[in-house]
């Protein structure tokens, strides 16, 4: 039922990605960072530094007043980006801003109201321009999803929906249908932030995902060390990691060596992808 | 004829619907098979009926406010006494119907938001009521306003957990319970307060409330043998408006009037008037009518009413205001506080700084609608808001000489 095939020609920058990883037998490190926090100049740098790290598509929150499927580290950095100014048309901006010097995908993780305020067709179009290669809605349900999955489809962006372990095999069949690029599991029950302990309830949930879908599958919410993205590694095909980089960004936003601090974080992840796959 | 009932998936003309995360929806779809299972199920019917008479004091009187018709000479003024209801206000009558479906649903633990107390209350009291643990979440600027709720609840046995985030009003206490919902939805049910959020909440908020205007009806019925004229009610999520106006609604000569807080100013963030000052928006699950910035950033409000402090408006208001079957008009802080004391030297009755508003539009508009039936929606009392009445009427806590 998935929309879009994986193969290597053509596809997405998302697609594509998937399909190198397939073929070199990896699995994919996916870095979540809020666009703007701290401030809208620094964003390409870091995720610079999460590239040269390891990272293989960046996810760029858009900050949201209201942000209620995340946890406390998420929801500051929220804050602090929109204290600084951050807006949707300047997420756009620092992605054209990565896009000048990078050919990573980037992926827009962001709540309805700010596109809808925006503008559907007009995010779609610009969002393409600066760069964008898909969009994941937090809040924005399948059964909602009529509109808006066509109109990033005509401008090529993936649409990543969520699956979850309260996902009913009907609704995972939905959200394979919906998705393009890659479906986003959420590894538990909860708002995001770093958990001690992953989730039981990953393995049925990507088991059930598999039988419903040809697209690659990427794990997130709780997952945090590079022990529990080698386990993640075994199962899925990339592993997302928000919160943890975004505590290395709030505790060491005055440093210079916050680069290297986040580059070295994502090497660790990577380090432990790598064994998990070996 | 307005035929007001949401879709299969939610929505009331363009707005409601069900927009949260994955997570949250198969949940969602669990409570309205329960949901419609338990309104078609004689035996709970039963049950809320007998627990709305004989526990929360059903049916609430509909009061001929005599002296105060006859003061501003022109319309006849009828108050809905939801405040006489236990705890004080209409959300006792949700509280009950959602407490007796999770029972039904087998879930041991409530979660509820509080803006000015009322819904903490009422959710509290049932909880005591069924054994059911209970947290309320309640942004900490509403704990400072509403401190007597605060003990109250406490004093009921649930624990109350104050909001530091945003604006720390209710805002932030309903993202918070979402949160907590989000991580605890096998064990927990969310007894959201209000008629807004994703389906079904607010079909399900409207139903248990629309005893108020169903019970209206009748009386008027009886007392006048014609139904009113116009009728008034206060809208914050909108809950009690809901439960008055439905069963008005195919009566399309009654005029129904929402009246949204309009704070201390036109600009953004001095008022909650969303209709007004806002526009189509996804907040909490729905889509409804949000004042927001040109970022689509939830914009902060404000009033001096904590219960109509709130960015949003359920989104069935939004749709009888695009179809014109209701109209919503906006009263300022003053107003509400000056209707309040009309009110309470008029007829001995201390209004919520929530239903003032209702009474200072209907106050505004009586003196030129002689022959005219008016009923306002009084839908909470005013115990809560006695610091804050104090605060507002200064010249009251001065002690005159004839006092001493």
């Amino acid at each position: 039922m998935s929309s879009i095939a994986t193969g290597t020609q053509g596809g997405s920058r998302i697609s594509r990605l998937f399909a190198q990883l397939r073929a070199d037998g990896r699995r994919g490190l996916i870095a979540y960072i809020t666009a703007g926090d701290p401030c809208p100049d620094r964003t390409p740098a870091l995720v610079a530094a999460l590239e040269h790290g390891g990272a293989d598509l960046i996810e760029l929150g858009v900050p949201f007043s209201d942000p209620i499927a995340d946890g406390p580290v998420i929801q500051r950095a929220s804050e602090r980006a929109l204290r600084a100014g951050t807006t949707l048309p300047s997420v756009l901006g620092i992605a054209a801003r990565i896009r000048a010097q990078s050919n990573i995908p980037l992926l827009l993780f962001t709540y309805l109201n700010p596109v809808m305020r925006y503008g559907l067709e007009a995010l779609a179009r610009d969002a393409v321009r600066h760069g964008i290669d898909g969009c994941l809605l937090t809040d924005l349900s399948v059964e909602e999803a009529d509109a808006y999955v066509p109109v990033m489809r005509k401008q090529n962006l993936d649409t990543v929906f969520l699956a979850a372990p309260t996902s009913t095999p009907r609704r995972l069949e939905l959200v394979s249908r919906y998705s393009s690029g890659f479906v986003y599991l959420v590894s538990r029950m909860g708002v995001t932030g770093e958990r001690s302990s992953l989730s039981e309830a990953v393995e049925p949930l990507v088991r059930a995902m598999r039988a419903a879908t040809d697209l690659p599958l990427a794990v997130g919410f709780g997952i945090s060390t590079p022990d529990q993205a080698a386990q993640i590694g075994r199962l899925a095909d990339a592993v997302v990691v928000g919160s943890a980089f975004v505590r290395t960004i709030e505790q060491n936003m005055d440093r210079p060596a916050l680069e290297a601090q986040l580059e070295a974080q994502a090497r660790a992840l990577k380090d432990g992808l790598r064994k998990g796959a070996a | 004829m307005i035929v007001s009932q949401p879709d299969q998936k939610g929505h009331y003309g363009p707005y409601g619907g069900r927009f949260v995360p994955e997570v949250l929806m198969s949940p969602l779809e669990e409570l309205e098979k329960a949901y419609e299972e338990a309104r078609h199920d004689q035996a709970f019917l039963a049950e809320l009926d007998d627990l709305l008479a004989n526990y929360a004091g059903r049916p609430t009187p509909l009061y001929h406010a005599r002296r105060l018709s006859e003061t501003l000479g022109g319309a006849k003024l009828y108050l809905k006494r939801e405040d006489l209801l236990h705890t004080g206000a209409h959300k006792i009558n949700n509280a009950l119907g959602q407490a007796l479906l999770a029972r039904r649903m087998g879930k041991k633990r409530i979660i509820a938001e509080t803006g000015a107390g009322q819904h903490g209350v009422a959710t509290a009291t049932v909880c005591a009521l069924f054994g059911l643990d209970c947290v309320v979440y309640m942004g900490t600027e509403d704990m400072r306003r509403q401190q007597l709720n605060v003990f109250r609840m406490r004093l009921l046995g649930a624990k109350v957990v104050g909001v530091d985030a945003g604006s720390r009003t209710l805002k932030d206490a309903i993202s918070e319970a979402m949160r907590d919902w989000v991580t605890n939805v096998s064990t927990t049910h969310y007894l959201l307060g209000s008629a807004l959020g994703a389906h079904p909440y607010p079909l399900m908020v409207r139903d248990f409330q629309t005893v108020i205007g169903r019970e209206t009806h009748r009386q008027v019925l009886e007392c006048e043998g014609r139904l009113p004229d116009v009728i008034f009610a206060c809208v914050g999520g909108g809950s009690n408006a809901i439960g008055m106006f439905h069963p008005f609604l195919q009566d399309s000569r009654v005029r129904l009037i929402g009246v949204e807080a309009g704070g201390r100013g036109e600009a953004l963030g001095e008022h909650a008037a969303r209709f007004s000052g806002g526009r189509p928006g996804v907040l909490h699950g729905c889509l409804s009518y949000l004042l927001q910035n040109d970022d689509g950033q939830v914009a902060l409000t404000h009033s001096v009413s904590a219960g109509l402090d709130y960015a949003s408006v359920g989104p069935e208001h939004a749709h009888l205001r695009d179809k014109g079957r209701a109209e919503y008009v906006r009263a300022s802080d003053q107003e509400a506080i000056d209707a309040a004391q009309v009110l309470s030297r008029m007829e001995g009755i201390i209004p919520a700084l929530e239903s003032a508003h209702a009474v200072a539009e209907a106050i505004a508009c009586a003196p030129e609608a002689a022959g005219q039936i008016f009923i306002i929606n009084l839908s909470g009392r005013g115990d809560k808001d006695t610091d804050i009445y104090r605060e507002h009427i200064p010249e009251l806590n001065r002690d005159a000489d004839e006092d001493r």
